[in-house]
């Protein structure tokens, strides 16, 4: 049986190992993209959206191997975006544990819009 | 402009932003994307994705500090929760369907009541007053720890809370923010619930409600990953040295040049969508 305490230390340990995590990704990502791309011109001033290889987790996964350096930044931006969802579904199991009906069916309902928004038909 | 100055540039900004947004407890995400799109002439829709992932990297860091304290109520955030998530999917579809200028006034108009509300005075802790039964029911009702020992507080207007909440989310996902102050006024002016509580769950939820629209900007292309590293990474340093600082710093004066960079940052942003320039 977990205390509403040790919960709260276990989502704060969470929290900051993700947020960890996805920043040495993104960095070490970044360095390797200024260190080939830093002299090129940058293209921000009109809307053309991202190559569909970095709109979806697939694309983004498969640059893993070839440390291509735009994916894998894209790869710690998602980790980042991954947190919260981790807090979310760990708040299931700690629900459940406490035996707290209500409140595993209102964290369930959360965790199913962020799993529809990241996954969902768009 | 080569890209390496560009980052370095966006860097500069981000720092500042988290560092302010920290000191004053404000969150520096809503200050990013103006600036981006007002000094340095990006796109609207790369400057909000990239703030949008900045808010989620703020949120966690300060959650993690605050759970540890006792002060925010993850009951009260996970319910309201359900309310922000779906308030942000539904703004996250619609902000593609709505024209930048009209993004752009939308967005000056959150701006002004940032800057009004980071003008003014915190407010005086108010007794506990009329008993939600919807509040016991849910368990909402909690307890913070004080120099005096835990005091406990009741939640009022839940359903009136709620309604604001999916509000809240539907701006952040809108605009790509985290519409902390948003939040805040829907706990603390409608549920009652103490100040202190109320900024550190909103805190704790702005994550959330964050990663609930990011899922829908990446897959349209919102979130370029050259841009949002020196957003994500500076906000995260800035906001870390503001934590640093934080006590003794001067809040109030702090609040005050915060609130005037974001009221001259809404009439530039206004002007700016008015005149289609965005």
């Amino acid at each position: 049986m977990l205390s509403d305490r040790q919960v709260d230390e276990i989502v704060g340990a969470l929290l900051r190992y993700g947020v960890m995590l996805s920043a040495t990704v993104v960095a070490a990502g970044g360095i390797w993209y200024l260190i080939q791309y830093g002299t090129t011109p940058p293209g921000y001033h009109i809307f053309r959206g991202e190559p569909e290889y970095l709109r979806h987790l697939r694309g983004i996964v498969s640059g893993i191997p070839g440390f291509h350096c735009r994916r894998m930044m894209q790869l710690g931006l998602v980790l980042l975006i991954a947190t919260p969802v981790a807090r979310v579904a760990f708040s299931v199991v700690a629900f459940m544990l406490q035996r707290d009906r209500t409140y595993v069916v209102i964290t369930l309902i959360v965790l199913g819009v962020l799993l529809f928004s990241l996954t969902g038909i768009h | 402009m080569n890209i390496l100055e560009l980052t370095a540039l966006v860097g500069l900004v981000s720092v500042a932003a988290g560092f302010l947004g920290a000191l004053t407890g404000l969150g520096g995400g809503v200050v990013i994307t103006p600036a981006m799109v007002l000094l340095l002439g990006i796109d609207l829709h790369y400057a909000m994705g990239a703030a949008l992932i900045s808010v989620i990297a703020t949120s966690s860091g300060a959650a993690a500090a605050y759970v540890r304290e006792g002060f925010s109520n993850i009951r009260i955030g996970m319910f309201l929760e359900i309310a922000t998530t779906i308030g942000a999917v539904c703004g996250a579809f619609a902000a593609a369907k709505i024209s930048p200028s009209i993004l752009g006034v939308l967005f000056g108009a959150v701006l002004l009541h940032a800057a009004w509300i980071s003008s003014r005075a915190r407010p005086a802790p108010r007794p506990g007053e009329t008993d939600d039964p919807l509040a016991a029911r849910l368990r909402l009702n909690g307890s913070f720890p004080t120099p005096e020992g835990f005091r406990s507080y009741k939640v009022s207007h839940v359903k009136t809370g709620f309604g604001l909440m999916f509000v809240a989310g539907a701006v952040s996902g809108l605009l790509g923010i985290g519409s902390g102050a948003l939040k805040v006024v829907a706990m603390d002016r409608a549920m009652r619930i103490p100040f202190k509580v109320s900024t550190t769950t909103s805190n704790f939820m702005i994550g959330v409600t964050a990663a609930a629209s990011a899922g829908i900007y990446l897959n349209r292309g919102y979130i370029d990953p050259g841009l949002t590293m020196p957003v994500v990474l500076g906000v995260l340093a800035g906001s870390v040295l503001g934590a640093r600082l934080l006590p003794g710093a001067p809040t109030m004066t702090l609040r005050r040049i915060f609130g005037l960079v974001v009221f001259v940052l809404a009439v530039e942003m206004i002007y700016s969508a008015v005149t289609g320039k965005l």
